[in-house]
């Protein structure tokens, strides 16, 4: 068995120490919202925090996180977070919205490091979450607002 | 199974509009009343139950008695928002207030008529009948809202979910909860209903916010890929070598039997032949799957394409595209052998494509399991009505007894027209009677994704004494999806030769006025039999567009004219190119005014640096019964040492007719604008050995946020009939950075994706 925090409760997991974090996360602790994309860490989907750091799940070994806090989407709670929800919906940022908890997720934790970032920092950031529909304008803006606004 | 357009297209006869109370809620619907019942009868039975069988409704919504408004939407929600714009229409119609409006995406009940959600056809096939359902539910509202407050329907203003006279107000939640509605209009009396003039629309054409948003903002929204069942298993697909013909020899599970999880290898005999060859792993988890069909040893016996490679499917259609008495005619204007024969120069240039994947971001899933001898299939997806009779035959069931649920979309792009990821689910569940829920990696999903095929196009054009252009001879070759998986769907050539299919071949029919103009569509025979050949955002015309447009500044060059003067000359809507109404009127003077529009806004002319340049095109939208007029520039700058080729902007002027959800229209525009700027210059696979060698984001590359150029997309403003968005933006993009680049540094681009080398 292996303990973890997720999203500020301790967590056990009953899986294979080698099992991917996204699976445990997704189907023995049953949040859906960080989602499987491409399983080699170029997709961004599954985006989460460790320790506040914005991490691709679908590479990491459940066994990496013992002891560690781990969030999710669901558990987004920092003011950064909060900022960008608000400017995903402001921004009407989601086209199928399938990556967007990745999005969100990455812009957070870049966010908590950098709450005034450049255009090209934004970009710089971003850029290893694929967004298939495309939808990276806004995207870019909605971090933009987020970073202006309160909270960030 | 035979399916007619009127279906499709909405326009279903014997339409009627049902009101009738059940309890305390409202339910409207607009809809065909099924043989042997009468409209009272079928009124009475769609209040007291949901699934009626006596009506067909095609346009349902319920009002409850506290005022909420549910609006069933029979479409799949992909990123386009289709819900939000359908809902719109009805909520200016009836005269709601948008707050009380709720959503729901239904499943495949065959009392929801023909299920479809593509070509771009949802507000333009359903903008009609969503209008008069709206209204007649407005007029039915009025008329007991009235008689509530004791004044005549005619004095009374129905707004805000309000009926009000002389400064007296019912609400229709208190309509609801006071009255016994029971109404029925007929065709014709639907017909006469007042319609609202743009003028008085509250909500088409403004802003609002769409309706899937928050929850795709805070990780809710349900995918098919988040659905559990109790008791499931899991199924991990083992593809076979070729698509078709592959049998199994052997499975040997040896050594994945020691992987906790393990459960079994299943062959899967599938009676519809869609899955070929096919074994799934059934595991406890997936991750036990993943790990136990690494450890699974399948031999198969390769089906005859195993050596196939795209350079032998683009031969085969080049070859093809040359030989004159292929294919079958599209268009036959003129004499284009006659100007051939007395052409004094003429010029010729084959455009290709590569294959393309669709990479839908959420990979192909379903869960199934079967209740009491139905079955129930859970997974996004966007033709339902056309998986449904293949999953009939797989299972060998009746169509009735299967139900698609419906769920968000992570991407349908074209690639959820087909629910073949079902078919392994449901033989699975079948088989081992409990529910399974299937996910494939995502290198499977590209093995198994129904590809936009690689085309070849030829084109020969005439010129006279004087250098005028006499008239263009246009071939195109590719692998035909609608051959493969809709082939009820193909008509017949005019030259009576054989069946084809405008999903591949429209806009080679385009909107240029030419004397001598011969289009043949051609089916790439080794392309058809070694994959399946799949629809991708924007069809045919974002592949034939790429030839059509770019030839069109090749002859510009030739007769030295202005590219954009050179398409106005012949943009001049005589003849076929008069428009129709409602969907085209205007004709070519529309796709001619967008093209004004977006050379005047882009600075067209204006001196750039060395190294860049301006290109141009347009296009008429995803088919002439429904043009969406594009013009389309693209700024470049080319370094031609380092071969690289950097979009700097993209100017795109936009006429749709009546935008219904203008921010959602945007949303749309933008992202199938990078779409194209992507299908230009970024993404592309090969075949090699029968299969795609691109499977993951490590090789097959689509652009990224570092890639996106300055975007500038102007709608017209316009209150014509509204025509479909989703698609067309991306056809004018790659021909526009094409020609942009040939200004930019000589080279001619005639292969997508660009590659300057």
């Amino acid at each position: 068995m292996i303990e973890f925090e997720l999203n500020g409760e301790s967590v056990t997991s009953a899986s294979e120490a080698d099992t991917p974090l996204l699976w445990v996360v997704r189907d023995e602790l049953k949040l859906k919202g960080t989602k499987y994309g491409c399983g080699i860490a170029m997709c961004g989907a599954c985006t989460v925090h460790i320790d506040g750091v914005a991490t691709r799940s679908c590479i990491t070994p459940l066994s990496s996180v013992a002891g560690h806090a781990v969030t999710t989407i669901e558990g987004l709670a920092s003011d950064a977070g909060k900022a960008l929800q608000k400017a995903w919906v402001d921004e009407q940022v989601p086209q199928c919205g399938y990556c967007q908890s990745g999005q969100i997720m990455q812009a957070a934790g870049f966010l908590e490091n950098n709450p005034s970032p450049t255009d090209e920092q934004i970009t710089a950031a971003m850029n290893g979450i694929l967004c298939r529909c495309m939808a990276y304008t806004r995207i870019h803006k909605a971090i933009k607002t987020a970073a202006g606004g309160e909270g960030a | 199974m035979a399916i007619r357009a009127d279906q499709i297209q909405g326009n279903v006869s014997r339409r009627t509009f049902l009101a009738g109370s059940a309890g305390a809620t409202l339910v409207m619907g607009l809809g065909v009343v099924l043989p042997g019942c009468s409209r009272e009868e079928a009124a009475i039975d769609m209040a007291i139950d949901a699934a009626s069988r006596s009506f067909a409704p095609t346009v349902w919504f319920e009002i409850g008695s506290d005022g909420g408004i549910l609006i069933n939407v029979a479409k799949a929600e992909m990123g386009q928002h289709v819900g939000t714009a359908l809902a719109r229409v009805i909520a200016d119609e009836l005269g709601a207030d948008w707050d009380d409006i709720d959503i729901k995406y239904v499943d495949s009940d065959p009392k929801w008529g023909y299920m479809i959600t593509g070509a771009s056809w949802s507000v333009f096939t359903t903008f009609t009948m969503l209008s008069q359902a709206g209204a007649a539910g407005r007029t039915i509202l009025c008329d007991a809202g009235a008689a509530l407050l004791g004044v005549d329907p005619a004095d009374c203003t129905v707004e805000g979910s309000n009926v009000a006279a002389n400064g007296k107000q019912v609400s229709f939640a208190e309509i609801v909860r006071k009255g016994d509605i029971s109404r029925t209009f007929s065709e014709e009396e639907l017909g006469a209903l007042p319609l609202k003039p743009a003028s008085e629309r509250r909500y088409i054409g403004q802003t609002t916010q769409a309706l899937d948003i928050p929850a795709k903002a805070t990780g809710q929204a349900v995918y098919g890929l988040d659905v559990e069942l109790p008791g499931m298993v899991f199924a991990h697909p083992m593809i076979p070598p070729t698509r078709y013909g592959s049998t199994i020899k052997s499975i040997d599970d040896t050594a994945a039997r020691g992987i906790p999880g393990y459960l079994q290898t299943l062959a899967l005999t599938d009676p519809s032949e869609v899955l070929q060859g096919w074994a799934v792993v059934i595991a406890e988890d997936y991750p036990s799957a993943m790990k136990a069909a690494k450890a699974v040893a399948v031999d198969w016996e390769p089906g005859p394409t195993a050596n196939v490679s795209e350079a032998d499917i683009l031969a085969e259609g080049a070859k093809l595209a040359a030989d004159k008495s292929s294919g079958v005619l599209f268009v036959d204007d003129g004499d284009v052998v006659a100007a051939r024969a007395d052409a004094a120069t003429t010029h010729s240039a084959i455009y290709r494509t590569g294959t393309v994947l669709h990479f839908t971001l959420e990979p192909a899933n379903a869960v199934v399991e079967f209740v009491d001898g139905k079955c129930h299939i859970h997974s996004g997806n966007q033709w339902q009505s056309l998986i449904l009779p293949t999953l009939a035959k797989s299972l060998g069931m009746e169509e009735a007894d299967i139900t698609i649920h419906q769920y968000y979309l992570g991407g349908g792009f074209g690639r959820r027209l087909w629910g073949d990821p079902m078919i392994p689910a449901a033989l699975a569940a079948q088989q081992l009677n409990k529910p399974v829920k299937i996910v494939f990696q995502r290198a499977d999903d590209s093995r198994f994704d129904c590809v936009r095929s690689a085309s070849v196009q030829q084109f020969d054009a005439s010129f006279d004494m004087g250098g005028a252009l006499t008239g263009i001879e246009h071939a195109a070759a590719a692998g035909w999806a609608t051959l493969a998986m809709a082939p009820f769907f193909m008509l017949d050539g005019i030259d009576g030769k054989g069946k084809f299919h405008g999903f591949e071949i429209n806009g080679a029919d385009h909107w240029y006025t030419l004397q001598n103009h011969r289009v043949r569509t051609i089916n790439n025979e080794l392309a058809q039999r070694t994959f399946l050949p799949g629809w991708l955002r924007s069809v045919g015309p974002g592949w034939i567009g790429w030839g059509v447009e770019s030839f069109m500044d090749e002859l510009a060059g030739i007769t030295g004219e202005d590219p954009i003067e050179f398409r106005l000359a012949r943009l001049d809507a005589s003849g076929k190119n008069a428009g129709n109404v409602p969907e085209s009127v205007g004709g070519a003077t529309r796709l001619a005014a967008v093209l004004r529009d977006v050379r005047d806004r882009s600075g067209w002319g204006r001196e750039l640096p060395d190294g860049e340049g301006f290109g141009v095109a347009v296009c008429g939208g995803q088919e002439r019964a429904m043009p969406t007029w594009i013009a389309c520039v693209a700024h470049v700058a080319v370094d031609v040492e380092s071969k690289s080729v950097k979009v700097k902007k993209i100017w795109q002027s936009i006429d749709c007719g009546t935008v219904v959800h203008p921010d959602g229209a945007m949303a749309q525009a933008e992202g199938a604008t990078l779409w194209g700027v992507s299908l230009a210059l970024h993404e592309g696979t090969t075949f090699k050995d029968g299969q795609v060698v691109d499977r993951n984001l490590d090789t097959y590359t689509p652009l990224r946020m570092a890639d996106v150029p300055e975007l500038d997309i102007k709608f017209m403003d316009s209150t014509e009939f509204p025509t479909g968005l989703g698609e067309p933006p991306v056809v004018p993009v790659a021909p526009a950075i094409g020609n942009a680049i040939y200004v930019a540094s000589g080279i001619r681009v005639r292969d997508l994706p660009i590659r300057l080398s």
